[in-house]
């Protein structure tokens, strides 16, 4: 035993004589020091972090029997599902963990917005943030096309019309990304291509900017205060603990607890009720027939409906065209957050009334917009999501006012636990 | 702030919840169970005599059929497959797709996600939903799926249905079932509904044949976690005493 240790020792001293092992090591995780006042919102991070290497390692073996090719593409994905070994549990990992990378994602950045992680010094880790967020939605995006059913073929449809909607060059556009004039076989291939190595190459190395940029600065907390400026003789924050061990137990429970949910669904309800798996994407795609209500998965809707809810031609730009510059502009706006919010302070405890309210009614506008967007539109239903749209970018249009005139209470100068 | 935050997220997922849909007649419960292996058999048998001449199950091996419901090879192989396929085949039909459009004005549809697609409770319904209908060029139409191009395949056991004229209790017809028996078959109705009751049990199991088994492999691997949870919190609670 004692033998084994030396050895282990001997190879990690070899190592470290060579690459910075150990730097790496106690720079963000070992010598990382964390707020120890840490709470719920917290996890959802690290969880992130567990749900992209579960969709990797899931994607690897899926890959290895799936085929890309139209006429091949829906029954490859039965056979997954009945005639390899544990197939149907690594395709509804794949599945469940698809929605659940845009619940913890949607909860982590809800973290941000909850606490000002965005503000600065952090503005960077946001940016680099948002730009994981994007390549997400087109990881999901071009993802979805695979198993070729009704919805996977009608929504690649719909989305890559809206290229159409731009002057002069639309049409090329729409038939360059296609690569047919309709979604095909080549439109399958190159979704599949950029969905299994462009994007996760992408996404994986955004992953690494944006921890290392975290590190760099600092974790900021509940408080919204920051632990460095209070040190010890050391120079080690005084509000601050190890990442590792202490975040690594606790983010160990968080871990579980997350796995535990996250079985119950895919066990359970792998197509919870049709929101994660369509009850028409069981259907395959048929380039000839229509689905009468086509709507996107549910982490999309918000933006669906926003895409909606433009129903006037105006400045002589049609309808179509302006809810793509609004669907654009409403998931672009979230890049502009540090510089829109003009607050002294960070964390919701501190702000003040206004600031609670419209964080309040921008969730709940969300929500409704999200809920909208996955249903067939109604006169009503426009009206409303019309309504929600006005709402979410006024949000963000009068944050620079209202965040300056609100009554702030006064920030500690620790954490308070 | 985060009991609102999170009295807000309920709120907008009840409104979820309520997100109902849909048109037509209310539907039918189809109540199966795909745990009771009988049940799924005398489906088994229902979907070979019935449905598998026009419509495949294409993803489905009879082999795996043989094994989930406790069949021998021999017996399914005798019973409920044709001669010239082997165990290891998939449940396919003979009729080519173009002359199944030629026949029917449509190629009827694979069968082995049906359920997945339409839903048990649909399925259930349209079997039971076949009425008289002179104007059809099958002579039947159904509740469920007007205009069908399926002709009642089911009729030699359920005989034929036909409208009831409502009359003046128009009002209520949506309560009310609206069809009766015109023309008995070989089963009575309770028997038929048994039956279409055992063949969608087996069309759901077709669907998803890990069905299963995935409950069962869940439950354990919940309780597995459930333990490492005990654990990983203990470990926290150790290491998190001396921060103060």
């Amino acid at each position: 035993m004692n033998g084994i240790v030396k050895g282990l020792v001997g190879l990690r001293d070899w190592v470290d004589d060579r690459f910075p092992l150990m730097q790496l090591w106690n720079d963000h995780m070992g010598c990382y020091y964390a707020p120890k006042n840490f709470n719920f919102w917290y996890y959802f991070g690290v969880l992130s972090l567990v749900v992209l290497t579960i969709q990797i390692i899931t994607g690897i073996w899926l890959v290895m029997s799936y085929k890309p090719d139209a006429s091949l593409a829906f029954g490859s994905v039965e056979y997954i599902m009945r005639d390899v070994s544990w197939g149907w549990l690594i395709r509804y990992m794949h599945s469940t963990g698809a929605s659940f990378f845009f619940i913890v994602v949607y909860l982590h950045m809800f973290r941000g917005l909850l606490y000002g992680s965005f503000k600065k010094p952090r503005e960077l880790i946001w940016i680099l943030g948002m730009f994981i967020y994007l390549s997400l939605m087109a990881e999901a995006f071009f993802g979805y096309l695979l198993p070729w059913g009704q919805m996977s073929y009608w929504g690649a449809q719909v989305i890559t019309s809206l290229f159409g909607a731009i002057p002069f060059v639309g049409e090329t556009l729409l038939e360059w990304i296609r690569g047919d004039y309709v979604v095909s076989d080549i439109t399958l291939n190159r979704f599949f291509s950029f969905h299994v190595i462009a994007l996760p190459f992408a996404i994986a190395g955004l992953v690494v900017l944006h921890i290392i940029a975290l590190h760099e600065v600092g974790s900021n907390n509940p408080d919204g205060v920051e632990i460095k400026k209070h040190k010890d003789a050391d120079g080690k924050p005084l509000d601050g603990i190890p990442f590792h061990p202490y975040y690594t137990v606790k983010d160990s429970v968080g871990v579980v607890v997350f796995l535990m949910v996250f079985a119950a669904v895919v066990f359970f309800a792998p197509e919870m009720g049709g929101y994660f798996l369509e009850h028409n994407n069981f259907i395959p795609a048929d380039p000839l027939k229509t689905p009468e209500h086509i709507a996107p998965v549910w982490y999309f809707t918000p933006f669906y409906s926003i895409l909606r809810a433009n129903t006037v031609n105006f400045f002589g730009i049609p309808a179509k065209l302006w809810g793509v510059i609004f669907m654009g502009l409403g998931t672009m706006v979230f890049f502009l957050l540090p510089w829109l919010d003009r607050s002294p302070v960070k964390s919701i405890r501190y702000r003040g009334p206004i600031f609670k309210t419209a964080l309040g009614i921008f969730v709940v506008t969300f929500i409704i917009l999200g809920y909208l967007g996955m249903l067939p539109p109604t006169d009503m239903r426009t009206l409303v999501a019309q309504i929600c749209t006005i709402i979410y970018f006024l949000f963000f249009i009068l944050m620079p006012f209202y965040t300056k005139w609100d009554q702030t209470k006064p920030v500690p100068d620790r954490v308070t636990g | 702030m985060n009991k609102l935050i999170c009295a807000l997220i309920l709120w907008g997922m009840t409104g979820l919840a309520l997100a109902a849909g849909g048109h037509g007649p209310a539907l039918l419960e189809a109540n199966v169970n795909i745990g009771n292996k009988t049940s799924l058999q005398r489906g088994a048998r229902l979907f070979v005599n019935y449905c598998l001449s026009c419509h495949s199950a294409q993803f489905m091996r009879y082999q795996r059929m043989a094994t989930d419901l406790g069949l021998d090879d021999s017996v399914v192989k005798d019973n409920l497959m044709f001669t010239t396929d082997k165990i290891g085949d998939t449940m396919k039909v003979a009729m080519r797709p173009a002359d199944a459009e030629k026949w029917f004005g449509v190629a009827p549809p694979d069968l082995s996600v049906i359920a997945r697609a339409r839903g048990a409770d649909w399925l259930y319904s349209f079997l039971n939903g076949f009425y008289l209908d002179d104007t059809r060029p099958t002579g039947v139409n159904n509740l469920y799926f007007p205009d069908t191009a399926m002709p009642h395949v089911l009729s030699e056991l359920q005989g034929y249905q036909q409208l009831k004229d409502h009359g003046e209790e128009a009002g209520h017809a949506s309560h009310a079932a609206p069809l009766e028996l015109a023309q008995a078959g070989k089963m009575d109705e309770a028997e038929y509904r048994q039956a279409t009751r055992d063949l969608v049990a087996f069309l759901v199991y077709v669907g998803e044949p890990a069905k299963l088994v995935r409950y069962r492999v869940g439950f354990w691997v919940i309780a597995f976690l459930f333990v490492l949870f005990v654990a990983t919190y203990l470990m926290k609670r150790e290491y998190w005493k001396d921060v103060h």
